[in-house]
């Protein structure tokens, strides 16, 4: 009888936590769905009054009380958003990787281990830090070469330091994920460290460290805060590494609290925008790691 | 037998506290409860200093004084989330029919460097700089380097009350760097030499230089005398005519007390 009982109370806390963590997981379905619906939903206006052409190449943001009289083309801030995460990438990819090789197959065991949390910590730091210490320490920096300081390149070193961590991090779990045998083959086929490391390693990581890559890209074009500190937010195509610029989600950011109308929408209309180029970068990760974890099964 | 009298001096005091207190209530209102605050972030350091003074008066009372810009004041006191919006600018007629309570004027200064040797500028050379058509301090009598405009960001009453005081319908050049509020037009022109921006009279410190405008220094004197030609109304944002609480805290805002504060605050009392 007893034994039966129990049998059954196990039973039940067995099936409704299993109800509980489905609700969970729908839960979670259907906020992301509302946002979606209501986003698009809000954006509608403004693609309606400026028409999508103009709105997504238009060179004019200029938003306005007066009905008719707002221009709202972001093609300046699709071109800063995707200028400054390209320069960021190209700073912070190189640096690293090497990083991550460093750490996973050069460091001696001591060094690793006071590098590797100082690494994983820099990811935990808010963007709004690094955006001060970019607005105090680079921006004067850059001024100092040329122009006003908050610039594109202000704006591409702050978000390279900002994406670094990440890079790092997933890269050298992704190394150290190669199989020893392949390490060792290489070696026992006469192999130095280093041809080991760039015919074998890093190929055989390949997949890994595009996915960081891609991450990486993913945070740094959704990077708010920091941006609007140090790019200048002048809506406008930068002519050169010096001159302002502003981002999607650094014009969302600065404008919402205080936009009504035709211009609230039309910062929906930019989340939308930012919305789909997020979902495409962070499918393209997703693919990549899928293809990278089912080549490692062959092998 | 000396308890007797001393006892006795006990009551009489007791009775004298208890007849005072009564009478002090009965006197001054006894205010408790509280009151939302928010809006333009030119009134707020203001707004928080008078609502610091008016809790001082009645300790029951707590004042949450909160920014976000004009705009969201007008929403805010609209919608009921708000029990007093703040405004830095005259309301447009698109927007709310709400009742306005005159709180303060406010000189909007146009701001440089103080490293910057230009002394003033002409309102026509101000149009000129803030539209794009001048780019070089050198062509308004400064040295030969490019002029780096810094604005706030549109829906800043701020920035309103400039394009409709100064621009008129000139459009500021999208070039312009754009801060998203006046602490950091202040930040922003106090650290680069070839500056230039607009800051409320009232954020003027050492830090940062406030032109003279065709001539007329940007000084509160001047400002409160009429002469200096860039000055706007500030405005507390009520859905209704007031009552209560909101009525007792606007009440001494535009008292002789309130415009006090409102004077040692940098802004121009307005009675």
């Amino acid at each position: 009888m007893i034994e039966k009982g129990y049998m059954r109370s196990r039973y039940l806390i067995d099936r409704s936590s299993r109800m509980l963590l489905l609700v969970c997981a729908f839960l979670s379905l259907v906020i992301l769905a509302a946002i979606a619906v209501y986003t698009f939903r809000a954006a509608l206006p403004a693609i309606r009054e400026v028409g999508l052409w103009h709105f997504l190449f238009g060179e004019v943001w200029r938003p306005s009380d007066t009905p008719g009289e707002g221009r709202y083309g972001i093609l300046p801030m699709i071109v800063g958003s995707v200028v400054v995460t390209a320069g960021a990438l190209i700073l912070a990819v190189p640096l690293g990787i090497g990083c991550a090789i460093l750490l996973a197959e050069v460091a001696p065991q001591r060094v690793r281990q006071f590098l590797r949390p100082a690494v994983e910590l820099l990811v935990g730091i808010p963007s709004v830090v690094y955006g001060l210490v970019g607005l105090v320490i680079v921006v004067p920096l850059v001024r100092r070469i040329e122009g006003p300081g908050l610039s594109v390149a202000a704006g591409i070193i702050v978000l390279a330091v900002m994406i670094l961590p990440t890079i790092v991090s997933i890269s050298e779990d992704s190394i150290r994920a190669v199989p020893k045998s392949h390490r060792e083959g290489a070696l026992a086929l006469g192999a130095t460290h280093w041809q080991t490391i760039w015919r074998v390693l890093l190929p055989g990581a390949r997949s890994g460290i595009v996915a960081s890559v891609v991450l990486a890209m993913g945070r740094a074009i959704g990077e708010a805060m920091a941006m609007i500190m140090v790019l200048g937010n002048a809506a406008v195509i930068p002519s050169s590494l010096f001159s302002p610029a502003s981002t999607l989600a650094g014009t969302i950011a600065a404008e919402a609290p205080e936009a009504s109308g035709v211009q609230r929408s039309a910062l929906f209309a930019m989340s939308v925008v930012l919305f789909l180029l997020i979902i495409v970068i962070n499918g393209v990760a997703l693919i990549i790691m899928r293809r990278g974890s089912r080549a490692q099964g062959v092998c | 037998m000396t308890v007797k009298p001393s006892r006795g001096w006990i009551l009489l005091a007791l009775a004298g506290v208890l007849g005072l207190s009564l009478v002090l209530v009965g006197c001054g209102k006894q205010l408790s409860g509280s009151v939302t605050e928010g809006g333009s972030t030119t009134v707020q350091p203001l707004a928080q200093a008078l609502a610091d003074a008016f809790q001082l008066k009645h300790p029951d009372v707590a004042i949450t004084i909160a920014g976000g810009g004009t705009a969201a004041g007008i929403t805010g006191a609209n919608d009921g989330t708000l029990d007093i919006g703040a405004a830095s600018r005259d309301l447009k007629s698109g927007e709310p029919a709400l009742v306005t309570h005159l709180l303060a004027k406010d000189g909007i200064g146009i701001i440089t460097n103080p490293g910057n040797a230009v002394p003033g500028l002409t309102k026509a050379q101000v149009v000129s700089i803030f539209s794009g058509a001048i780019t070089n301090w050198q062509d308004v009598g400064g040295v030969n380097h490019t002029i780096d405009v810094f604005v706030r960001e549109s829906g800043s009453g701020t920035r309103t009350a400039f394009q409709d005081l100064v621009m008129g319908s000139e459009n500021i050049t999208s070039s312009a760097l754009q801060q998203t509020s006046s602490g950091a037009i202040k930040q922003a022109v106090a650290g680069d030499h070839n500056a230039i921006g607009f800051e409320s009279l009232a954020y003027v410190d050492s830090s940062i230089k406030a032109l003279a405008i065709d001539g007329v220094a940007a000084t509160e004197a001047n400002a409160k005398d009429g002469i200096y030609p860039i000055v706007r109304p500030l405005y507390f944002l009520t859905k209704e005519q007031p009552t209560g609480l909101v009525k007792d805290f606007i009440d001494f805002c535009q008292s002789t007390e309130g415009q006090q504060i409102v004077a040692e605050n940098g802004y121009i009392a307005v009675k």
